[in-house]
């Protein structure tokens, strides 16, 4: 694929890469013995970059970012943030999740968005509650500041979700199969508003999904991966398409050989 | 363009035939569907039957008239100490109420962290659920004697552990994905428990105080049925046990809508103001 020269400048040196998972390895206990769910994964995401995980459902996509927020610990291997191995969870890394339920019903959307900001104390209710409103008016949900999540559609609540990200600016964001519960258009409407935030924003981004037009669209790189347990197949440049590149037969190529890849490594197992 | 004026003069034609009546009919639809009405009117129906009975009945000590026991209960109020005994019932009844929360609440706090007391609390609690609490009295008598305390004790006994358990349920029941975003803030410990878990279990939680009230108010007009001497006032179940052993029917019935009275009142201000100010407006319950 032909990258834009400042993207492949990030790839060829990475001096210090931003986000970095070394042999990471997975355990889920169960009734039977732990099982393994990731097996030796190594990745890095520098700044601004946009790096998917992608594979069949069970190849451990979102043990791996439950892994990079913090909320379970790996069994082998590291995860490094500007080089300090994650211990916890923390709001250096929000995630983005799939489930609506996200936001907080006590709370009115503005408050949701300023919560991040408030829990962490590092701002005042005032300013936080600024930024939250800023966030989202770039989200396109100022008509809503002030009403309670039960009250909005998914796609609004999925569009809060990801305000309340970008008002914590974290580090990197992390998004857990984000849009997979939208209907086609919202999910196309969303895909693209969140790839114009993330060209204005610069933003980091880890995203976690099963679709792989989604895939070739939001990322600027894809990391590759098979089922039972998770292992890297391949990673991959797609930093050169975007909306406009959906249906093009460029576009179509690179979905056909993601495909390829996942598949014949599934049936090749 | 031709089909609009159509569709216009038919939609107008029978409307404007009927302009008043229809209004003055939805009037009164309005009315008969609203649930104060609908009450209101079982209310005056139940009036209108026990009056009748009464004066038909015609023995006022067996069973005084609607209007005599509104009377009485005027006269109780103003003169026999009505008001205070309610009030003592009360200051027990919160006494009690508050220390059972906050037993429970400690309870709860040990059985969501440990997997032992949880099985603990819900052995203990399924064990005197099908027991009246008000049947732990004669042994309260027994071991706290003629007081405050046997009141307290069974009351308290009465909230501990439906609230408890509702409780429970209602920290278990906390969705995933709420956890995760408190924790993903980096909440921990008392602010994690204070943003994420008591917010997101208070439908279960004003639930069990709900429940809590009910069992306490009944459990304690009964124990004060068997006894409220210890008090100078008595309490609103003595009030009513006098009355009866002096023949003042009509008084009984004044006790006994003054209990109904009080409990409606909180039922319908306290707990459905609070869930009407959180848990409604918030979409969390329907």
């Amino acid at each position: 694929m032909l990258a834009p020269a400042t993207e492949t400048a990030h790839q060829v040196k990475p001096a210090t890469p931003l986000f970095e998972a070394r042999g990471l390895t997975l355990d889920y206990a169960t009734e039977r013995g732990p099982v393994r769910a990731v097996d030796a994964v190594d990745f890095t995401l520098a700044k601004g970059e946009r790096l998917v995980l992608l594979g069949p459902s069970g190849c451990g996509k979102s043990s791996i970012l439950k892994a990079a927020a913090g909320f379970i610990a790996p069994s082998a291997g590291t995860l490094t943030l500007r080089g300090r191995p994650i211990t916890g969870p923390g709001p250096d890394r929000i995630v983005v999740f799939q489930e609506f339920d996200q936001l907080l019903p006590w709370k009115t959307v503005l408050d949701n968005v300023a919560f991040p900001l408030i829990a962490t104390r590092r701002k005042k209710k005032d300013e936080a509650r600024e930024i939250a409103a800023g966030a989202l008016r770039r989200v396109g949900l100022e008509r809503v500041l002030h009403s309670y999540p039960h009250t909005l559609s998914g796609g609004m609540k999925q569009r809060a979700a990801i305000a309340r990200a970008l008002a914590a600016s974290p580090d990197v964001l992390l998004m857990d199969e984000p849009f997979a519960a939208l209907d086609a258009l919202t999910r196309l409407q969303m895909q693209r508003d969140l790839l114009d935030i993330a060209r204005e924003t610069g933003l980091t981004l880890l995203f976690v999904t099963h679709d792989i037009d989604e895939a070739v669209l939001i990322g600027t790189r894809l990391h590759l991966l098979s089922a039972h347990p998770g292992r890297t197949i391949t990673t991959l440049d797609v930093s050169a398409f975007d909306m406009r590149d959906l249906g093009t037969a460029a576009f179509e190529t690179v979905s056909r050989r993601v495909h390829a890849a996942l598949f014949d490594k599934a049936t090749a197992d | 363009m031709s089909d609009i004026p159509v569709f216009d003069a038919v939609s107008r034609d029978p409307a404007a035939a009927t302009a008043a009546a229809p209004r003055w009919r939805e009037g009164v639809r309005r009315l008969t569907r609203a649930l104060w009405f609908r009450r209101l009117t079982v209310l005056v129906v139940l009036a209108l039957g026990w009056e009748l009975a009464a004066r038909w009945q015609d023995n006022p000590i067996l069973l005084p008239s609607f209007l005599e026991a509104f009377a009485a209960f005027r006269e109780a109020s103003l003169n026999e100490g009505l008001l205070a005994a309610a009030v003592a019932s009360l200051a027990v009844l919160v006494k009690g109420y508050v220390a059972a929360i906050v037993i429970a609440t400690v309870i709860v706090a040990f059985a969501v962290a440990n997997g032992f007391v949880r099985d603990a609390l819900q052995t203990v609690a399924a064990m005197l659920s099908p027991l009246p609490a008000i049947a732990l009295l004669p042994l309260a008598l027994l071991w706290f004697g003629l007081g405050q305390a046997s009141l307290l004790f069974v009351l308290i006994n009465a909230v501990v552990w439906p609230f408890a358990l509702a409780a429970l349920q209602g920290f278990e029941g906390v969705p995933e994905t709420h956890r995760l975003v408190g924790r993903n803030y980096g909440l921990t410990g008392p602010a994690y428990v204070r943003q994420i878990l008591i917010p997101s279990a208070l439908p279960a939680l004003i639930s069990g105080m709900r429940v809590g009230w009910a069992f306490a108010w009944r459990t304690l007009i009964a124990a004060e049925l068997v006894f409220g001497v210890s008090s100078s006032s008595g309490g609103l179940g003595w009030f009513i046990f006098r009355a009866r052993n002096e023949l003042y029917t009509d008084r009984v019935f004044a006790g006994l809508a003054t209990v109904i009275l009080i409990g409606l009142l909180v039922e319908a201000v306290a707990f459905r103001g609070l869930e009407s100010a959180t848990v409604r407006r918030w979409g969390m319950l329907r």
